[in-house]
């Protein structure tokens, strides 16, 4: 890297850890609410 | 010509399965173009004449930048249209917008700053481009922090989508600063009405690389959409067949 691996690396490490937590956020989120919705479907006794 | 679709995407069960048809073709379409020009900018793209490798960061940064300016006014302009039609959904895609922003200002203030220090010898000046591309990142905690505070969901729409359209000043203020004023920051060079002052060999993956991120953000806010959408359809009958299947 012609001496600017030390800046180089870290920005695309750091740009691809962002990429990474966006997806498992969105999937987490996304989980949860599913979750969320059956626990209220299994309270209103219309559980799946 | 008709509004039918338009209509129908204030639909939520119809946004709901538009949403999980449309991820996967998002999400693969991304993975290539991003896979693609990773490839174009670490071993393709020649070094800069001045710059060197050091310019490698071009391809992570303009894109982080472009997705903190352009998921921003997709918020806004959600938030826009949940205020003056009164559609829910509209609401729930700007909720979903925010933390994608923030997370890529944050992206691009780092590999800015990563980039800066070679070049400019500092990581961080209290540069126009920089300090407004910051107040961008406020902004975005801010609309979270407000839609968090608020406990009627009505009412938290309501209160970050007017804090979104009148943050949306800031867009153009951050575009237009090195043009405005004296920078550090360089003016632009692919975002420009002249001719791309990059070579084709430095701007194909550039381009590409923009291309993957849009779509990445597609995919993850189609993915965010649906749960935001279910939150919101608390007693609606057709969640039952959703989350059953």
């Amino acid at each position: 890297m012609g001496g600017y691996a030390a800046f180089v690396w870290p920005a695309y490490a750091v740009t691809f850890a962002v990429i990474g937590l966006n997806v498992y956020w969105a999937q987490r989120a996304l989980a949860r609410a599913r979750r969320d919705a059956q626990r209220r479907l299994a309270a209103r006794g219309e559980a799946a | 010509m008709t509004w039918t679709w338009f209509h129908r995407l204030a639909s939520p069960p119809h946004v709901y399965a538009l949403a999980a048809r449309l991820t996967p073709w998002f999400a693969w379409s991304a993975g290539v173009c991003i896979g693609v020009a990773l490839y174009g900018a670490l071993l393709l793209a020649p070094p800069d004449y001045q710059q060197g490798d050091g310019v490698r960061i071009m391809y992570v940064h303009v894109p982080s930048a472009w997705m903190s300016l352009m998921v921003y006014t997709t918020m806004a302009s959600a938030a826009a249209v949940g205020l003056i039609w009164r559609m829910k959904v509209a609401h729930a895609a700007a909720a979903s917008c925010a933390p994608i922003g923030a997370s890529f200002t944050v992206a691009a203030l780092v590999t800015g700053s990563l980039w800066g220090k070679p070049m400019w010898g500092t990581y961080w000046e209290w540069d126009p481009r920089l300090t407004s591309e910051l107040i961008l990142l406020f902004l975005y905690l801010g609309y979270m922090g407000l839609r968090a505070a608020i406990d009627d969901p009505q009412r938290a729409d309501r209160a970050s989508a007017v804090l979104a359209i009148v943050g949306i000043v800031n867009v153009p203020i951050i575009h237009y600063s090195v043009v405005w004023w004296n920078s550090l920051h360089q003016a632009p060079s692919v975002m420009r009405l002249a001719k791309p002052a990059l070579p084709l060999s430095m701007l194909a993956p550039l381009l590409l690389m923009l291309l993957g991120f849009t779509l990445f953000f597609g995919a993850v806010l189609l993915v965010r959409l649906r749960g935001e959408v279910l939150n919101r359809e608390r007693t609606a009958s057709w969640i039952r067949e959703v989350v059953s299947a």
